[in-house]
């Protein structure tokens, strides 16, 4: 007898994933998809309106004003905290109770909620009871942030520092506690500058970190919403109002479901977009300097 | 350039690492430091290229008391057990940046990275980076980097246990070459006695952070000055066997009874530590006066075109070094000759007080 019975039990096993994924993931991408084509005025009165969302949202100043915006944020962020967190990174104690007491001393602001941490630094920057919005004004330092966008700006974006840098730090911390101690004893004996050092040895050993870090910091800033929402309410005018929080007022506040779910896609698409071209470009960067492939 | 350490003592967190070590080593001399894992091989290099400061003693280098200088105002070079070199710089960058960080003549620089590369053979890989090189291309090029530079001492921490045994053989026989016309000190740490044979120089013995014994290599090996020294530099060990002597005999185990070589007589009776090397015990009778044991098979290891033979006789284990691949089963009732003549005695201190006379042509001598 053919010991080969079929058995498609395999295919049993796979389905709770499945299931999970379509609930999690397919589905509501689908439902999006589904609004972002049609005008629905009502349960049974629904049109199909092709690209006409997307057309308008690609045309909207509002929005193009608050990409401009997040993309500048963005920017901004990854070129403080990046070097800042190795920075720090390069600074922690490196065996013994104090590396363990900076571990997580530095961790603390990552486990507190985005809310919270705005709530936290709306209280901090008052100028009646906040130790930073009273301590500027004792300075005679002029700070509002609810009437100066420039105050606003540079709060929220020591706010995300504070927030994520640790976050950084890590990462570049636990790269560069794997680096061999042979290698930092032969750059000793070369008589080579704690410069070179860090430019022959530590970089090029940090290079697959750094890149885990700027994209996770690239994903979550161009996400932000609750930090500055709390903070500052996109204001003043709309001058911290960011893509996010443009999209929930849309979606949430006006009901406008098509042009949100239109704008919600092309939303994910920049991410994605920008996402996979770093990715890409760094690898590639890689793998044109050893021209045959790494060992 | 020579090297002195005196009375070198080196305690970590309570532990001594290294006590009380004495050696000199002569200009131009290359040197093997051999010992187990964990005997102050690497310890003592770095105490060497002043990686770090002894806790006690002092190191003279040509006279010049050197034991807080810092490494980076020492002329050392040092090649390592893993391949250290700068990922991000190409072969030819890595071989040049002693010389780039000395701010060398950018034509100088070219001339002798190509001289090294040409020695080392690594002359077509210079625009290589490193991880795209086999393991011994990059321990080449990390040599490079190490030779590159006239310096004053060269140490070597187990630089080939990482390469395969080919490879071993072939940058072995080309590193006893490379020093040839060098006045510099080199250093090079192994755990195995075949590669301190092959290297030749001198050889120190390490044991537990001591030094037990240094001299030329091959007077080393044969004569040993303690029976740690004689275990540590031989493989597989030599066999000890606790013997009794008397008048005219020796006795092992109470039960095997031999006479004793004229050599041995002279010395005073009484309870001794007798050694046999591996090589020495053998299958068939060599000699009329061999001594034949009963023992049983434990396992046959077999290693390259060698076979180390693991037998036991009723009281006490010994190895056998046999020449060519031979299988046993366990168990397997043999006989092995002991050679009476060829026995290394050592008191109850450890210390020796019998070499055998020498066999005119012995292979493993």
């Amino acid at each position: 007898m053919n010991n080969k019975v079929p058995n498609n039990r395999a295919w049993l096993l796979v389905l709770p994933m499945l299931v999970l994924v379509a609930f999690s993931a397919i589905i509501p991408l689908m439902t999006v998809v589904n609004y972002s084509v049609q005008d629905v005025l009502g349960p049974n009165a629904r049109f199909f309106t092709g690209t006409e969302w997307f057309q308008s949202m690609l045309n909207d100043d509002a929005l193009q004003a608050a990409f401009l915006r997040q993309i500048s944020f963005s920017l901004i962020i990854l070129a403080i905290q990046i070097p800042l967190g190795i920075g720090i990174a390069l600074i922690m104690p490196k065996r013994g109770w104090q590396a363990s007491a900076v571990l997580i001393l530095i961790t603390l602001p990552l486990l507190i909620p985005w809310n919270v941490v705005g709530s936290i630094w709306q209280i901090f920057t008052r100028g009646d009871i906040g130790l930073m919005g009273w301590g500027l004004r004792e300075l005679g330092i002029e700070y509002n942030i609810t009437r100066n966008a420039g105050d606003a700006w540079a709060t929220i974006i020591l706010m995300d520092v504070w927030h994520w840098t640790p976050l950084v730090a890590m990462l570049c911390y636990s790269g560069l506690r794997s680096i061999p101690e042979a290698y930092y004893q032969a750059a000793r004996i070369d008589r080579a500058s704690k410069w070179a050092v860090f430019r022959y040895i530590q970089l090029p050993k940090l290079t697959n970190v750094l890149v885990i870090a700027v994209l996770l910091r690239f994903m979550h800033s161009f996400m932000i919403y609750a930090e500055p929402f709390v903070l500052t309410g996109g204001g003043p005018g709309s001058a911290t109002t960011f893509l996010s929080q443009s999209l929930t007022t849309m979606a949430v506040g006006q009901q406008d479901l098509g042009p949100s779910a239109a704008f919600s896609l092309i939303y994910f698409l920049v991410i994605l977009l920008v996402s996979w071209v770093f990715y890409t470009t760094i690898m590639n960067m890689q793998k044109d300097k050893p021209p045959h492939g790494g060992a | 350039m020579s090297l002195h350490l005196q009375n070198i003592d080196h305690i970590v967190n309570g532990v001594p690492h290294i006590s009380g070590i004495d050696l000199a080593l002569e200009p131009g001399s290359f040197n093997v430091l051999l010992g187990r894992t964990l005997a102050g091989k690497t310890t003592l290099m770095r105490l060497m290229a002043g990686l770090e400061p002894p806790t006690r003693g002092k190191i003279i280098m040509d006279g010049k008391d050197v034991t807080n200088v810092s490494v980076r105002k020492r002329n050392v070079s040092m090649v390592y057990q893993q391949f250290i070199n700068y990922p991000s710089l190409t072969v030819y960058d890595n071989i040049a940046s002693p010389l780039k960080l000395a701010k060398q003549p950018k034509s100088d620089i070219d001339k002798r990275v190509r001289e090294v590369a040409e020695m080392l053979h690594i002359e077509q890989l210079l625009n290589r980076y490193p991880q795209e090189l086999s393991g011994g291309q990059q321990q080449r090029t990390a040599m490079g980097r190490a030779l590159i530079k006239d310096a004053d001492l060269i140490l070597f921490d187990e630089p080939l246990v990482n390469l395969d045994y080919k490879l071993r053989e072939e940058l072995r026989d080309e590193l006893r070459d490379l020093f040839k016309a060098r006045n510099c000190i080199a250093v090079y740490a192994t755990t195995e006695p075949n590669e301190a044979l092959a290297l030749g120089g001198n050889t120190a013995v390490l044991h537990e952070g001591k030094l037990l014994q240094y001299g030329p290599t091959e007077q080393v090996y044969r004569e040993p000055n303690g029976r740690f020294s004689a275990e540590m530099f031989s493989e597989p060990p030599i066999n000890i066997v606790p013997g009794r002597l008397t008048d005219n005999e020796i006795t092992f185990d109470q039960t095997l009874h031999f006479p004793c070589d004229d050599k041995l007589k002279r010395l005073e009776p009484g309870d001794y530590d007798f050694g046999v090397r591996a090589s020495h015990l053998t299958l068939q009778p060599q000699r009329a006066d061999d001594l034949a044991l009963d023992v049983h098979v434990d396992v046959a290891e077999i290693s390259g075109s060698e076979t180390f033979l693991h037998v036991h006789h009723e009281r006490f284990p010994l190895v056998l070094h046999l020449a060519g691949i031979h299988q046993f089963s366990v168990n397997e009732p043999l006989k092995v000759y002991f050679p009476t003549h060829q026995l290394y005695a050592f008191d109850k201190q450890g210390h020796t007080v019998h070499i055998p006379v020498r066999q005119g042509g012995a292979a493993h001598g």
